[in-house]
């Protein structure tokens, strides 16, 4: 909303306020001005000029040089719009004028020929060009002939003038016209209000003799009133009027059209102006439109009405969608001498969904969807009325055809001043409370203990008892309200188990060398299963805006790999990212998708560079497999973790890894595959994928300590050659089932695989603990186990004992 | 014999003061004071001695002996303390030369500020409260006193999955499951999560955004309660000198709404671009909860009260980090995240 506090001055005494101290004071009673704009935007040096003298410009046929009367003196300018004319009297910048954005204007030749100045456009004033009127939006404006030549031009256009623009929240429609505001800044300024006037004499000719109502949608259309005017004469609206309406934000068209914009301007109420003898009928009928039916509207859009939307037909067809645009047939236009003007109440649903399914939002449907004041839809159809016999000429006939069973009285609100102030912890008084109803222009009543109070119709957002607090602490100032903290029992917050322990999931993964990136979790088609755990079935967006951002993800394996990319094309040649975030799965009983918590990890590049040491390693499969172990032992997960090779698509069918817990999958971990990798134009890139939350909700065993034993331990190793295919960790596997209790660690020191080996085998050595807490252990006791380690792997793994 | 004894006693001497190493003087030690060495041989050599010389000749001998060890060992711990010095020497290194690189990452900035002021509200007996990402229309609407047909829900400005389903617009879902879970008991919770709305990405939008709520219920809370914790909050994100002050709002799941703005940290007030020259900066919404919230959750609005605040950490770390676009926070470019590596407690 676009307030000018010129034309505010003519309801509320703003008290000579500076517009920003006026302003500020509306932003912390509540309504946010979000601008002040200076309408002159430091113009200067521009007058009215009188065209005294047109010829072409010898040299240049576009251009005309002019002999302008600027009041001191006669000049000549150089004017390139098609419009200008000797006679006309026109905005002038004279040398050193300045205009907008902070152009300078020189003395300057034209080919050859002096211009001292400028013949301005509005556009050139700062005007919009959607708010200039039609007929100057192609060239200069010409001045009415009473402009005084050798004048400040400024104050002809408001531009003397300055516009607060309002935010406003959904609540405070009533602030969507010029009375709305100034009912505010009264309240703010302790100020009365100044009404506009409606007076004018009726003809004795009764509107009811000229038109019928009939209303068949009462739900949608509770109430309607039309009045109607005759001889009125169409021309351009005063300056005075059409600069308020481009201080509004509204282009001028006529007199008619142009009254009935103000009035919606001053009221908040939209009306519309139909041409009765265009109606052809005599008659106006408000009802749903007929599934199919259509309407050429005033933008000259055939537009199909569904049976949802609310017309305005002449009986026969429809001549406007209701609350949203005027039908092209029953326009005002020059020829106009008679017109209908339409005050209405439509409800917001119904004008909410008209405009949102023509994809029309005005000026009036915008008013309409935030509810219009009851009380106002009389009152603004009197004021066009007078203001068009008072512009146009037109003849008022007696009284109006009107329909009428909407509901006007105000809501009621008992509330007391206790309550009022437990809530918001303060020690307002009952007479400082009722002084704030009156500068709101309240009805109230005090007594009992309780205020009564009956908020004005204009103001719907008053319903109940917290409005009235929240009316009373904004006037009152929201700094007056003392600071405090809760009192109440005091009982420990704190993280749950589950977040403690992911805040060291990130802890840890962050120690071990790793950024945590954050991605989207909306992904395309393609992405959204890729490299899933688990699999279901894919939520969906029912109006994505792009395909890339249509689905919700099951991996969080794409977008980190993208992240990767991202960087390594930006000269990263190391990167290692993780990710904590939830993935999307399927469909439950609620409807919902099951969200799980997934941690995933991305790494590339060298892991370890230490240059001038000569200490350098890429990553690889054991690097981000080492992290996961750190991880799962960090959890006090170790002894329940496995790894077994598995195949899936994307990765490196030869390195990669289930991850299990108790022989369970919770995770995988691989190589991107080679050829994934050339497509994202990565080197050797690991990647794993944890499901977080089923590691973490995993019962853990409390934690005993047992005894440090002086007892020593005793080590064996062992050196096996082997199948080149065999896993080591069967091996592990075997000697750790086989060991009996007296084996406490087993731990893989070599590996060679290569020309000393026979073709197909690899050579693996273990270190072997055995060790008792309570005694020493006899070498008897060893040899046996021992022994029988070996029986198994020969047996088991086929595994000779090496020399 | 004893001119003889003298002799080697300084050629001994001699030789000692000549070794210029351990090993030279090891080898002097060997060759005089050995089993085999001269003075040794002396000894032996005694019995051939008038037994009434025998005495004397063997205390000189020892006294020769003596002196030659002493002066022995003071050479040889000169010279090993030589040896150890040259050796320090040797061994020493450049110490400008680079660490061997202990690699840590860090926290994504976002989760920085989320943990900061998680970590505020922990302190102050909050439980931190999670729920899904996407959600029922009711939980994330109509529970907040947005019903069907509300302007502020409008279809444009979510993604819905299916008429009553779609991705949660703010993290408010939480606090009506948690005012619906705990059944009428106080409540005093934070959320902090993802959120999404239909906007498309550029310098100030994210279809993709981060929120963190706080909601506390019980008797008697009053609106300066608000004020006071949110003060307390924008102390400990912004510095201690930061003053606060609340405007009227509106969000329809609280009555009466303020938004929070701080005084500016950067220019303290005297205008800036920060503050864009207002000396205030715009940082959260809040409000009393509606009591058609609190009803509609099962609690009774005339015996219990409460607030409720919201924010987006995107905001606070664009703010206190002077970061431009928020579209940084997902691009994950690690030039921008390492950023965030000092630790600021
Ligand atoms: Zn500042």
């Amino acid at each position: 909303m676009l307030v000018s506090t010129k034309w505010l001055e003519e309801y509320v005494n703003t008290q000579g306020l500076d517009p920003k101290e006026l302003g500020e004071k509306i932003t912390r009673a509540g309504i946010e001005v979000d601008a002040v704009i200076d309408r002159s935007q430091g113009m200067t040096n521009i007058v009215v000029g009188y065209v005294l003298e047109k010829v072409k410009h010898p040299e240049a046929d576009k251009l005309n040089i002019c002999q302008v009367d600027v009041g001191e003196e006669t000049t000549q300018i150089i004017c390139g719009a098609p419009n200008v004319e000797a006679g006309q009297k026109v905005i002038v910048a004279r040398p050193g004028a300045v205009l907008p954005g902070g152009i300078k204007i020189k003395k300057a030749k034209l080919r050859g020929e002096v211009s001292n100045g400028m013949i301005c456009s509005l556009q050139e004033l700062g005007i919009e060009g959607r708010l200039v009127p039609k007929a100057y939006a192609e060239g200069i404006y010409v001045l009415p002939e009473t402009a005084i030549v050798g004048e400040s031009v400024l104050p002809l256009f408001g531009l003397d003038d300055t516009i607060l623009e309002l935010g406003l929240t959904p609540n405070r429609s009533d602030a969507l016209s010029m009375l709305g505001v100034a009912y505010e800044v009264g309240a703010i300024l302790s100020e009365d209000m100044k009404y506009p006037e409606a007076t004018y004499t009726e003809s004795s000719e009764k509107a009811s003799d000229y038109l019928t109502l009939r209303v068949e949608a009462m739900e949608e259309n509770p109430m309607y009133i039309a009045k109607v005017v005759k001889n009125v004469q169409i021309k351009e609206s005063p300056l005075w009027l059409q600069n308020r309406l481009m201080a509004a934000g509204v282009r001028p068209h006529n007199n008619v059209v142009d009254v009935t914009n103000y009035v919606l301007m001053e009221y908040g109420q939209p009306l519309h102006a139909f041409d009765y003898d265009r109606l052809e009928t005599k008659e106006i009928v408000v009802r749903l439109a007929n599934e199919g039916e259509k309407i050429v509207t005033l933008d000259d859009q055939e537009r199909t009405l569904k049976s949802t939307h609310l017309v305005i037909t002449n009986g026969v067809e429809p001549v406007a969608i209701a609350g949203v645009m005027g039908g092209l047939n029953s326009e005002v236009h020059d020829g106009t001498t008679t017109v209908v003007i339409e005050s209405a109440y439509f409800t917001a649903g119904s004008i909410r969904q008209s405009s949102k399914d023509h994809g029309l939002r005005s000026d009036a449907s915008t008013r309409f969807e935030k509810g219009v004041d009851p009380n106002r839809v009389i009152l603004a159809a009197e004021r066009a009325a007078s203001l068009l016999a008072e512009l146009a000429g037109g003849e008022v006939l007696a009284g109006s055809v009107v329909v009428d069973e909407l509901e006007k009285e105000p809501a009621e609100v008992v509330v007391s001043p206790d309550f009022i102030n437990n809530r918001l912890g303060m020690k307002i008084s009952l007479e400082d409370m009722t002084s704030i109803l009156s500068r709101l222009k309240f009805d109230y009543q005090a007594a009992n203990g309780y205020i009564y109070i009956k908020a004005p119709t204009r103001r719907q957002d008053i319903k109940i008892e917290e409005d009235i607090i929240e009316e009373i602490a904004r006037m009152y100032g929201y700094d007056e309200i003392p600071m405090t903290l809760p009192v109440e029992e005091s009982k420990p917050g704190g993280l749950t188990s589950y977040q403690a322990k992911r805040r060291q999931v990130r802890a840890y993964l962050e120690g071990a060398g790793l950024y945590q990136a954050i991605t989207y979790s909306l992904t395309s088609k393609e992405m959204s299963q890729k490299f899933a755990l688990e699999t279901a079935p894919v939520t969906e967006l029912l109006m994505p805006m792009s395909e890339d951002r249509s689905i919700l993800r099951q991996s969080l394996i794409p977008h980190l790999l993208e992240a990767v990319t991202y960087n390594t094309a930006r000269q990263a040649d190391t990167v290692a990212l993780y990710e904590v975030g939830s993935v999307f799965l399927g469909e439950t009983e609620s409807g919902l998708p099951h969200e799980q918590e997934h941690l995933a990890a991305v790494i590339t590049g060298k892991w370890l560079d230490h240059s001038w040491q000569g200490e350098k390693k890429s990553v690889d499969f054991f690097v981000l497999k080492g992290i996961v172990e750190g991880l799962m032992g960090l959890l006090g997960h170790s002894k329940e973790l496995t790894f077994e090779r598995t195949v899936k698509d994307g990765l490196h069918p030869g390195r990669t890894a289930s991850i299990k817990l108790d022989g369970a999958e919770i995770g995988l971990l691989g190589q991107l595959h080679p050829s994934e990798q050339k497509a994202r134009d990565l080197k050797e890139t690991y990647v794993v994928e944890i499901n977080l939350a089923k590691v973490l909700n995993k019962e853990l065993e409390a934690l005993y300590y047992a005894p440090v034993s002086k007892f020593p331990s005793i080590t064996r190793d062992i050196a096996l050659v082997v199948d080149s295919e065999k896993a080591t960790g069967e091996l592990q596997a075997i000697i750790q089932l086989s060991g009996g209790k007296l084996l406490k660690n087993v731990h893989l020191f070599d590996l060679y695989e290569g020309e000393k080996m026979e073709p197909g085998k690899k050579s693996v050595a273990f270190s072997l603990t055995y060790f008792d807490p309570e005694r020493t252990l006899t070498d008897e006791e060893v040899v046996n186990a021992h022994n029988k380690v070996l029986k198994a792997l020969a047996e088991q793994a086929g595994a000779e004992l090496r020399g | 014999m004893e001119a003889q004894l003298q002799q080697l006693k300084e050629e001994a001497l001699q030789k000692i003061e000549a070794s210029g190493n351990v090993k030279e003087l090891n080898d002097v030690r060997v060759a005089y004071l050995g089993k085999k060495g001269p003075i040794t041989d002396l000894l032996k050599g005694m019995g051939k001695l008038p037994a009434e010389e025998r005495p004397k000749m063997g205390a000189l001998v020892n006294v020769v002996r003596e002196e030659v060890t002493t002066v022995l060992e003071a050479r040889m711990t000169l010279l090993q303390e030589q040896a150890i010095n040259e050796q320090l020497e040797k061994e020493s290194i450049d110490v400008t030369l680079p660490g061997r690189p202990v690699k840590t990452g860090n926290h994504h900035p976002l989760t920085r500020v989320v943990e900061e002021i998680e970590d505020l509200f922990l302190s102050m007996g909050y439980e931190i409260a999670e729920g899904p990402e996407v959600e029922k229309d009711y939980y994330n609407f109509e529970a907040l006193n947005l019903p069907k047909g509300h302007p502020a829900r409008d279809m444009q400005d979510s993604f819905y999955i299916s008429e009553d389903i779609l991705l949660r617009t703010h993290t408010s879902p939480v606090q009506a499951r948690t005012m619906e879970a705990k059944e009428g008991q106080p409540i005093k919770i934070i959320c902090p999560g993802k959120v999404y709305r239909r906007d498309n990405d550029d310098a100030t939008h994210s279809h993709q955004f981060t929120q963190i709520e706080g909601l506390v219920i019980g008797e008697n809370i009053r609106m300066s309660d608000l004020k006071g914790t949110l003060s307390l909050f924008a102390k400990k994100m912004f510095g201690d000198d930061r003053e606060i002050r609340l405007r009227p709002s509106f969000f329809p799941f609280t009555e009466p709404s303020v938004e929070m703005d701080i005084s500016c940290f950067k220019c303290s007030g005297s205008g800036c671009n920060v503050c864009k020259k207002t000396g205030w900066i715009e940082i959260l919404g809040a409000g009393m909860v509606h009591p058609n919230v609190l009803e509609m959750a099962g609690y009774d609005s005339k015996k219990l009260s409460g607030f409720a605040f919201g924010m987006g950490p995107e905001r606070i770390a664009m703010l206190k980090y002077g970061v431009e676009d928020i579209r940084h926070f997902y691009t994950n470019d690690v030039r921008f995240l390492s950023q965030f590596h000092r630790s600021e407690v």
